[in-house]
């Protein structure tokens, strides 16, 4: 294995405990293993149409879930799976939606791309590149209509940044200070097109300055440096001065979706990333160098993630599929 | 522990594939992330990575197999320092896998329908050659491209990754970066440069990965594409043409699977083509890209793969405006286009064995549309049942009723029936989306209804 560059990254910080940084493994290692799991699934035919993995990415959703509240919201696009399990799902319920099965959190209506939860504040699952950040700006101005203090995560990519929409809704979240929080998740590609291709800008987050919106650019590889951003943006919001922008630098590992055939960069710009700057790793040695924790307590860790993920699949392979009337209902809510 | 290698679904259309190369070979260690083997799949060639650490055991088929079908047994993995020269005992045939629920096989199958050499659209004598229906369309733009330096091709992915689905294969190779050209994720704004393009005298072809995404363009193709010559007295004409795959694929739930047809239909202005066959396809591609109006280029990606015959000509059109008659009959007229033909050819050929003799018409567009076909062939037959995909409520269907209703009342025996997909979102179940299409016994239904029978 490649030497690790770690002089970059946050070494054990005043005020990161060990209980913090086993919790950050444990979810980010949670999401690696049932994004692993959903992508053999896939491959035997048992979740269909599109399905886009978060392997790579782990270190966003959950540095910035350390910092949500109760009640604080979120919404991301189609690669949704990895925040869903962030901000506390049941990975029963999103692996029997990925197998379209009634025990799955739309019942099997939505599949992959279009899930939600009400309870945990997880407002979608959008299929349509850039479609959630006006839809995020909308649930901070409901928040705020609402008088309460709450924040909400809108996510989204690098391509969806390029759509319209965003820019719209900028300017009407900095006009009337919506509490809300644009992470783009900079994973250098939308689809096989890599940032480069598709923009003049040197950057996502500056954009805002535009319109007065704050902002900065974080490694995404370093769940504590998010943690940290997250911090800073969830604090700015809560104080009434509106939205806040966080680009976040990270990486997909795998394809776009699972028919990805991966021909706009190469095996060895995937293997470096891999080697030298994957999150999990990262925090694995903070733990060990740290003495935090022995070999035996992650292997522990390990075996009960194992746990978790397989029991999920089984659950979403035995959870029968949705009645024949279910196809009929809920087109209209009832009053 | 010795596994099992499965050959893999790669995408969402896949249900066999080619396993093109191995890349390990029996006694090699493997780590989660290690290119096993390339595949071939309906779209393109994948590489396939293993999930789970070990040793390969055996290679149970070998490279260059066709037509494996997905969750076939194709090699075995053992544990790190297991001796797997004993896996074979695990001999496994792609029956005996472990048992797993088929993927629904939404895609129809992929036998290639035989165009009837002479007809009307090729003189006779044309020669005929198979091509799916995503090399006629590629032909098509190659053709137009090479005809008229003023077409051009931009979209998402259309240029360097040769299409998301591989319709614009080799065209940024053969026209170069200028003609051919990948947009950002902004499907408003490049249709609305597409149409300021062809105000400037272009002729763009403009590429939605799939219509679903042209509602992000909705207002540029309705408001500026479809009414800017008639609000200019007639002075400035939009040669624009907007494709992509409409309606649904497999599995991709209510956002990513809808039909347009009927929404694009209403919008005077706009001229609309839904092809079935590989042959339309390029003929009526070549047709939209000549045409001095906006044309929406209605394709499908389940039929993407599919073959047909095209005609050997060097220059092959089709007119707009001119349905096909697929297959004579007296009984009852079926009316379809697109991806619904293939439900109403399969009814056709199971209501033949029960002796009712159907009469199959392609509308193929649907603005203009061939309404003396249809009303001839009413006049005959007395019936008519329509079948699409789209939803029921303003349907084309509908409309068409409506038309032989007010000019061929008197020669109906039965009300006009429409068959179409169910008034609900598209559900991602497989179970549900089956129920959600339309289908091949709900038209035998209707027009067994329709006849009496
Ligand atoms: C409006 C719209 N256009 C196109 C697509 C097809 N599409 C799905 S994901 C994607 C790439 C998005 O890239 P990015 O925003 O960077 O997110 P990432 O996939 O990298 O997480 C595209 C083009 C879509 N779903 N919606
Ligand atoms: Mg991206």
């Amino acid at each position: 294995m490649a030497a690790r560059n770690t002089t970059t990254k946050s070494a054990a910080k005043p005020g990161v405990s060990a209980e913090d940084l086993l919790k950050h493994y444990h979810d980010m290692l949670l999401i690696r293993r049932f994004e692993e799991k959903a992508g053999q699934l896939y491959g035997m035919g048992l979740i269909g149409g599109f399905c886009h993995l978060y392997i790579g990415q782990e270190a966003v959703v959950v540095g910035l879930e350390a910092t949500a509240g109760e009640g604080d919201k979120r919404v991301t696009s189609y690669r949704d799976h990895g925040h869903m399990l962030a901000c506390g799902m049941d990975p029963k319920g999103v692996m029997a939606e990925l197998t379209g099965r009634e025990g799955g959190y739309s019942k099997g209506k939505g599949g992959s791309m279009h899930m939600f939860s009400k309870r945990k504040h997880f407002y979608g699952g959008h299929g349509i590149v850039g479609a959630q950040v006006p839809i995020g700006a909308g649930l901070a101005f409901a928040d705020k209509y609402l008088g309460n203090d709450r924040v909400t995560f809108t996510y989204f990519g690098d391509g969806a940044a390029n759509q319209g929409q965003v820019y719209e809704t900028y300017n009407m979240a900095e006009l009337w200070m919506l509490p809300v929080i644009f992470v783009i998740e900079n994973n250098q590609y939308a689809m096989g097109t890599s940032t480069r291709r598709s923009t003049m800008s040197p950057s996502y987050w500056e954009r805002g300055a535009a319109y007065g919106i704050p902002g900065e650019e974080v490694d995404g590889m370093d769940v504590l440096a998010v943690k940290g951003a997250g911090e800073k943006a969830v604090a700015h919001c809560r104080a009434g001065k509106g939205p806040y922008i966080l680009e976040i630098k990270t990486y997909r590992y795998r394809g776009h979706s699972m028919s990805d055939p991966a021909k706009y960069r190469t095996r060895e710009e995937v293997q470096k990333v891999r080697e030298e700057r994957d999150a999990i790793q990262h925090v694995r040695e903070l733990l060990l160098t740290g003495q935090h924790a022995g070999e035996d307590d992650l292997k522990a860790i390990d075996k009960k993630i194992k746990e978790i993920v397989n029991e999920a699949a089984e659950f979403s392979k035995a959870s029968p599929e949705p009645e024949a009337s279910e196809l009929w209902s809920d087109i209209w809510a009832s009053a | 522990m010795a596994t099992e290698i499965l050959m893999p679904a790669l995408s969402p259309t896949m249900e066999e594939g080619t396993l093109a190369k191995w890349l390990v070979k029996e006694g090699d260690t493997v780590a989660s992330g290690d290119i096993l083997a390339e595949i071939e799949t309906d779209k393109a060639v994948m590489e396939f990575e293993a999930v789970d650490e070990g040793v390969i055991g055996k290679i149970l088929i070998p490279e260059g197999t066709e037509g494996v079908k997905v969750n076939t047994a194709i090699a075995i993995i053992g544990g790190e320092g297991e001796d797997m020269s004993a896996a074979p005992t695990i001999e496994t045939s792609a029956a005996e896998s472990p048992a797993v629920p088929a993927p629904a096989p939404a895609a129809p199958p992929t036998t290639p329908v035989a165009f009837e050499p002479a007809g009307p659209d090729a003189p006779d004598g044309t020669g005929m050659t198979p091509a799916t229906v995503r090399e006629a369309l590629r032909d098509a733009m190659a053709e137009e491209m090479r005809r008229d330096e003023t077409v051009c091709l931009m979209g998402e992915e259309v240029a360097e990754y040769q299409g998301a689905y591989k319709v614009s294969q080799g065209l940024l190779d053969e026209f170069g970066a200028k003609r051919v050209i990948d947009t950002p994720i902004t499907e408003h704004g490049f249709a609305g440069i597409g149409v300021g393009a062809a105000f400037g005298g272009l002729r763009p072809i403009v590429e939605f990965m799939t219509f679903n995404f042209a509602m992000q363009a909705m207002d540029q193709i309705i408001n500026s594409a479809a009414k800017t010559l008639y609000m200019s007295g007639g002075q400035m004409s939009v040669p624009v043409v907007f494709r992509g795959p409409n309606g649904a694929a497999a599995r991709v739930a209510a956002q990513h699977s809808q039909d347009y047809a009927a929404w694009y239909s209403h919008v005077p202005g706009l001229k609309v083509a839904m092809p079935y066959s590989a042959a339309d396809a390029k003929g009526l591609l070549k047709t939209a890209i000549r045409d001095p109006n906006p044309v929406i280029f209605l394709e499908n990606e389940i039929l993407y793969g599919r073959s047909f015959d095209v005609p050997v000509l060097e220059d092959f059109t089709i007119p707009f405006g001119k349905a096909r008659i697929w297959r004579e009959g007296t009984d009852v007229t079926l009316v379809s286009f697109g991806i619904g033909m293939h439900y109403a050819l399969e009814a056709a050929d199971t209501l033949a064995e029960e002796d009712i003799s159907a009469e199959v018409i392609d509308l193929r567009t649907l603005r203009p549309i061939d309404y003396s076909t249809v009303i001839a062939s009413v006049m005959k037959t007395n019936r008519c049942v329509t079948i699409e995909e789209g939803f029921p409520v303003c349907a084309v269907g509908n409309h068409l009723s409506a038309y032989i209703m007010t000019h061929a009342f008197d020669y109906l025996d039965a009300p006009v029936l429409n068959c179409t997909g169910k008034d609900v979102p598209m559900p991602y179940a497989a179970n549900l989306e089956k129920l959600a299409l339309v289908t091949t016994e709900e038209v035998i239904d209707a027009v067994k209804q329709v006849t009496y029978r």
